[in-house]
């Protein structure tokens, strides 16, 4: 496959290997957190945990939007899909995502709630010109990447006078994030954060640059490397940050500069600025209250906004108390160490963040990596 | 006196609720059409089931349902994929299918032009495979109560004498063969579902792989342990099925894998694994390390098995898991597919 083999070489993935094994120190630590759902799949379906020494070890972090989606928005998604004038469109991952008391939008859709899964944001336009008798609402998820399609589409229903769209904004923000996994309260329940680096986004810096995470770096001392998806980008991003601790030095590096600038794609954000404002704060299912991660509708644009639209509620639901999804993506710790994990929480039945979608820290160790706790079991 | 006033309408008319009542209508639908493209003398003598002679040895005996949607796909539609997916099963167990039954469940308002290109597709099919559709049944239901057309169908074929291969036969050191490229069908059906617009040259490997098991039977003999052909949930679930049932588990190797570019790239953009995505003219065999060399060169051989790999083998594992070595040179388990196959949004 062209444009992407180049970057799956085995080649100059076993000559970054050795050059990652030569220039880290056999006694210290390198803990790096990848923040990326993207990341954490490309580790775990190429294995690359097995090509990085015993001391560099990769945590998998909360960047996966359909994971931190919590419990209680899934909740305010299948009311609003009850109601018989509702066409709910959702992007395929959602559908299985755990609401409260096993609910989900694909027992809803089973149950007989309109709910189409659609792939991309011009969908769901076409499904609302074509049931203009019909309120057609936008499941709207992701981070910084997926925000511009959201605003398109809401121009583009503006231009189309389509009085039947709607939009249920979920849209959650990358920075506020990185830095709540350092210093949030919980932190003292959980013990000390251990990260000594970040695989920075790679979609998402495409948007925003690398200048917001250039304030991170600096105030709380962690190296920064913003990466590409693909498993050389991952080598080779892990390597400068292993040069980096080395050197203590703790700067933001682009190692995904065919995609990624300082100032990211100004038009994008400028359309993103236009049409969404902060939240105060939004509820990440693992994380809790985040301030200032989320995005809604200005007021402006409210006519568009499904919460106003149709009077929804905020409904809260507390995660499972013996889930150790806060612990597990600051680092503290491994899926293994949950007692929920591949007991009653699997990718089938799936309770906590990490577990949700094929993303998650938990749902890659089940479906990629669980092989490696028997290795370790029978060596020990 | 002729049977019937008028002849069916095949250009222009449909199937309504007339065609399923038992009167003279349904009578004309299956004479005209279905027996018209099955043609065989079973169904010529018009009973309710037909009588055939059975051969020493043992029988198999298969049931399967088709929903498939779209009901016409790159490669194929509905009714050759029905012949093909039943003599497949048929041929998993080495055997020789021999004779079909198939009921068809119509939504009023189907073309007959549709159906009978349908059924053309399933007596071509049958006729290819060397297969005869013997006896069936026709029911129409209500708009809006059918995605236009379900086909549920049956099978019996004969084992030859000393084989008996089931899923729980593999053994530690045996081969896994792959009889060519993987995903074909998944994808083909994919990009042509309506909100998933993208064009590709993929077309579906639905095909009937009795012809091949024969060869492979011929090289291979008792020393094939199983065979399975990896339908949905793909070459994943199948090995993972033959794992928890042999009590084992396989280690395989990624590079040897044969994954055709336009399905990789397809995969690639809708975030999925062609390790998952079903195939629809494909196999794997479970074979013994003294006669892989021998069937694999036999698989070779045949049209259909020109693609043909060893893949990896069985180890033991008490975890019975799916192992692999990855072409970037990590490993991770090749695991089930969790729910319905559903691409990743970033």
């Amino acid at each position: 496959m062209k444009y992407a083999d180049e970057f799956r070489d085995k080649e100059i993935a076993l000559g970054l290997a050795r050059a990652i094994r030569a220039e880290t120190h056999p006694e210290r630590a390198y803990r790096f957190m990848e923040f990326c759902g993207g990341h954490t799949h490309a580790i775990s379906r190429y294995g690359l945990e097995d090509m990085l020494p015993k001391n560099v070890r990769m945590i998998h972090g909360p960047g996966c939007p359909v994971c931190v989606l919590p419990a209680g928005r899934i909740d305010m998604a299948i009311r609003l899909s009850e109601r018989s004038e509702v066409i709910l469109c959702v992007y395929g991952d959602l559908m299985r995502v755990p609401g409260s008391q096993g609910a989900s939008l694909l027992k809803a859709k089973a149950r007989g709630a309109d709910i189409r899964m659609v792939y991309s944001t011009i969908d769901a336009v076409r499904i609302a010109e074509e049931n203009l008798e019909r309120e057609v609402v936008f499941f709207a998820i992701g981070f910084e990447t997926t925000t511009p399609p959201t605003a398109v589409m809401i121009r583009l229903a503006e231009k189309k006078q389509l009085s039947n769209f709607s939009v249920f904004c979920n849209h959650v923000l990358t920075p506020p994030a990185m830095q709540n996994i350092l210093e949030s309260p919980d932190i003292r329940n959980i013990g000390r954060v251990e990260i000594d680096g970040f695989v920075g986004p790679a979609h998402v810096s495409t948007i925003i640059g690398t200048a917001p995470y250039e304030f991170f770096a600096e105030e709380f001392g962690k190296p920064v490397v913003i990466s590409g998806f693909e498993p050389l980008d991952m080598m080779q991003a892990i390597l400068m940050l292993v040069r980096q601790v080395n050197e203590n030095r703790h700067e933001v590096e682009n190692q995904y500069s065919r995609a990624v600038t300082r100032d990211g794609n100004l038009r994008a954000k400028e359309e993103v600025s236009d049409i969404f404002e902060l939240r105060d704060q939004f509820e990440w299912r693992g994380l809790g209250q985040v301030p200032y991660s989320g995005l809604k509708l200005k007021r402006s644009y409210a006519k568009y906004d499904a919460e106003v639209r149709f009077g929804m509620n905020e409904l809260r639901v507390d995660d499972n108390p013996a889930c150790e999804c806060g612990a597990i993506l600051r680092g503290v710790k491994k899926p293994v160490d949950c007692k929920l994990f591949g007991t009653v929480c699997t990718p089938e039945t799936a309770m906590g963040s990490c577990m949700v979608s094929s993303e998650g820290a938990c749902a890659a160790h089940w479906t990629y990596g669980r092989f490696r706790d028997h290795q370790q079991r029978r060596a020990s | 006196m002729k049977a019937y006033q008028r002849k069916l309408d095949i250009k222009n008319g449909c199937v309504d609720l007339s065609h399923g009542s038992g009167g003279r209508a349904m009578a004309q639908l299956i004479s005209g059409l279905f027996h018209e493209a099955f043609g065989n003398e079973w169904l010529a003598r018009g009973n309710d089931q037909s009588a055939f002679d059975v051969g020493a040895g043992r029988m198999v005996m298969t049931t399967d349902g088709y929903v498939v949607s779209p009901l016409f796909f790159p490669g194929g539609n509905i009714g050759s994929l029905a012949v093909h997916g039943t003599v497949n099963d048929i041929a998993m167990a080495g055997a020789k299918p021999l004779y079909l039954s198939a009921s068809f469940i119509i939504e009023e308002g189907f073309r007959f032009a549709d159906l009978k290109t349908i059924a053309e597709s399933m007596g071509e099919a049958a006729r290819t495979a060397g297969v005869h559709i013997i006896t069936g049944d026709t029911k129409v239901v209500e708009r809006g109560k059918a995605d236009g057309l379900f086909i549920s169908t049956s099978a019996v074929g004969i084992v030859p004498d000393g084989l008996d291969l089931s899923a729980e036969n593999a053994r530690v050191g045996d081969h896994v063969l792959i009889s060519g490229t993987l995903g074909d069908h998944g994808v083909a059906i994919m990009s042509k579902r309506q909100n998933l617009a993208f064009e590709t040259e993929i077309v579906s490997d639905s095909a009937a792989l009795n012809d091949l098991v024969a060869e492979m039977v011929e090289a291979g003999g008792a020393g094939i342990r199983l065979m399975r052909d990896p339908t949905r949930g793909g070459l994943a679930a199948t090995l993972n099925e033959i794992a928890q049932q042999s009590r084992l588990g396989f280690h395989l190797v990624e590079e040897e894998i044969p994954v055709k570019p336009g399905v990789a790239a397809a995969c690639e953009l809708l975030g999925l694994d062609p390790l998952h995505v079903a195939n629809e003219g494909k196999l794997v065999a479970i074979v013994a390390p003294d006669v892989a060399g021998a069937v694999l060169a036999a698989m070779r051989r045949h049209p259909l098995g020109r693609d043909a790999a060893d893949i990896g083998e069985a180890v033991a594992d008490d975890h019975h898991f799916v192992q692999m070595a990855t072409s970037f040179g990590g490993g991770r388990i090749v695991d089930w597919l969790s729910g319905e196959q559903l691409p990743r949004i970033c």
